[in-house]
């Protein structure tokens, strides 16, 4: 019931035991301590737990961890450089108001972060598109659609 | 969750083999967007996972260039059909049906047998492949059989699968010149919801560009399972395609459906929908061909 799995997780190289039954979130927030990804509703409903698996968006609460054995991951905490400083898309979020509670935010910012990497010209239909899967209670979307096309063209890269 | 012991063969005969040595307590398991969610809730309380992630040929997406047929995985998430230009351009219904499936936190992941096999009566996934004449290729202990993707359905939440049964892909025939086709999920939201009513329309022309060659109308949450209006296929084929005979189609369609009041809408909102949305997909259809031309 426990299965050793390499992977890496925001550019380092990681090697552990899990048990076949924990979700990657379960592995991430509980193991980890990596608590910047949200567990919402645990369903796969809300996107809250959002992670990058092999440069695609994926919802952590309904991936095995044991899925995850020699995949690249990236998380909320692998966005903002070793100094410091913010991520475009986290420094965009603050300055226009994409945040207010907070929750969906690692969620919010790893989903545009994909479609950014993949699409860095993304126009508004194809940003709702992708962030359709996560659901924010607080903003009425819009501040986040804008946080995103302010930093459009950049590739959502952290250069 | 509950704990489980999961196994990842590399071959559809290594899984059924499992399968039958515990064959009480396993489960097979795709993307595992539905599966983990009934093991979570405690609906599903499996001993052993068998996942279909490393069975290579479940995951290719391939056209063949002799036959012209097109060969969809079980194991083909729903992102990659979304993704595949040929699906877009060739086979829009597919893409239509698809690029609306849950999120695309779900569509990276889930895969679209597991959405045949689930077989809820909303089934996104199916009502294009039905329109496609599909066929499925069923992988058992006695061997394969092939069954129309239409018949895989018995009840809600029911297909004819057997035990230990692995659907290993679905098989398009090559499609017919001047051939249109469309649906439309419609609902609320198009994300993370179930459509109110899901309409797939295939329209296929002679040479003329006007008579009908061959029409499939097939409705999602219409019946207990995805149904095909056979009268309205039976009124277009043959006859010359305009926007009067769409209506007329429309009517019939919502009238063999058999859709009933639920939480998301009521029998006569449905049975109206049905009706304008045949009309419209009908269009549509047209509208397709006559750009290739």
């Amino acid at each position: 019931m426990t299965t050793n799995i390499s992977f890496s997780l925001n550019g380092d190289e990681i090697s552990y035991d899990v048990k076949d039954h924990w979700t990657l979130l379960h592995l991430l927030r509980e193991k980890m301590g990596l608590i910047g990804t949200k567990e919402g509703c645990g369903n796969g409903e809300c996107g809250a737990c959002t992670v990058i698996v092999d440069k695609l968006a994926i919802n952590s609460c309904l991936y095995l961890a044991v899925e995850v054995d020699g995949k690249t991951i990236e998380t909320i905490e692998g966005l903002a450089s070793t100094e410091g400083s913010l991520h475009p898309l986290q420094q965009s979020f603050v300055d226009n108001g994409g945040i207010q509670c907070g929750f969906c935010t690692p969620g919010m910012i790893m989903s545009s972060k994909a479609l950014l990497d993949e699409n860095p010209d993304a126009d508004r239909e194809e940003i709702k598109h992708a962030l359709a899967g996560n659901i924010c209670r607080c903003t009425g979307y819009i501040q986040i659609f804008e946080s995103v096309e302010a930093v459009k063209g950049m590739g959502g890269q952290n250069e | 969750m509950k704990a489980f012991k999961y196994v990842s063969p590399t071959t559809v005969e290594q899984a059924i083999d499992f399968h039958g040595q515990h064959s009480e307590t396993a489960r097979y398991i795709g993307g595992g967007t539905d599966v983990i969610v009934k093991v979570k809730e405690g609906w599903s309380e499996p001993d052993y996972l068998i996942s279909l992630k490393k069975i290579e040929e479940m995951s290719e997406l391939h056209k063949n260039d002799a036959t012209q047929e097109l060969s969809i995985g079980a194991m083909v998430t729903h992102a990659t059909l979304e993704k595949s230009l040929m699906i877009r351009n060739e086979y829009p219904i597919i893409y239509d049906a698809v690029s609306n499936i849950g999120s695309l936190q779900v569509r990276n992941v889930g895969t679209i047998g597991g959405n045949l096999i689930n077989a809820v009566p909303s089934a996104d996934g199916a009502i294009p492949l039905i329109a496609l004449d599909g066929m499925a290729l069923l992988h058992g202990p006695d061997g394969e059989r092939s069954v129309e993707v239409k018949d895989l359905f018995v009840a809600p939440y029911k297909t004819i699968l057997k035990p230990r049964e692995i659907l290993k892909k679905i098989t398009l025939p090559p499609l017919a010149p001047h051939t249109g086709s469309a649906y439309i999920k419609f609902g609320r939201r198009a994300a993370m919801e179930l459509p109110l009513i899901g309409v797939g329309v295939l329209l296929t022309l002679e040479d003329d560009l006007a008579t009908c060659a061959k029409a499939r109308i097939c409705l999602g949450v219409a019946a207990p399972v995805p149904m095909r209006a056979f009268d309205a296929e039976k009124l277009l084929a043959g006859k010359k395609i305009n926007e009067e005979i769409l209506i007329e189609a429309g009517k019939i369609a919502a009238d063999e459906s058999k859709v009933r009041d639920s939480i998301r809408g009521k029998a006569w909102h449905r049975k109206e929908m049905i009706r304008v949305q045949v009309r419209r997909m009908g269009l549509k259809c047209l509208e397709i061909i006559k750009d290739k031309n």
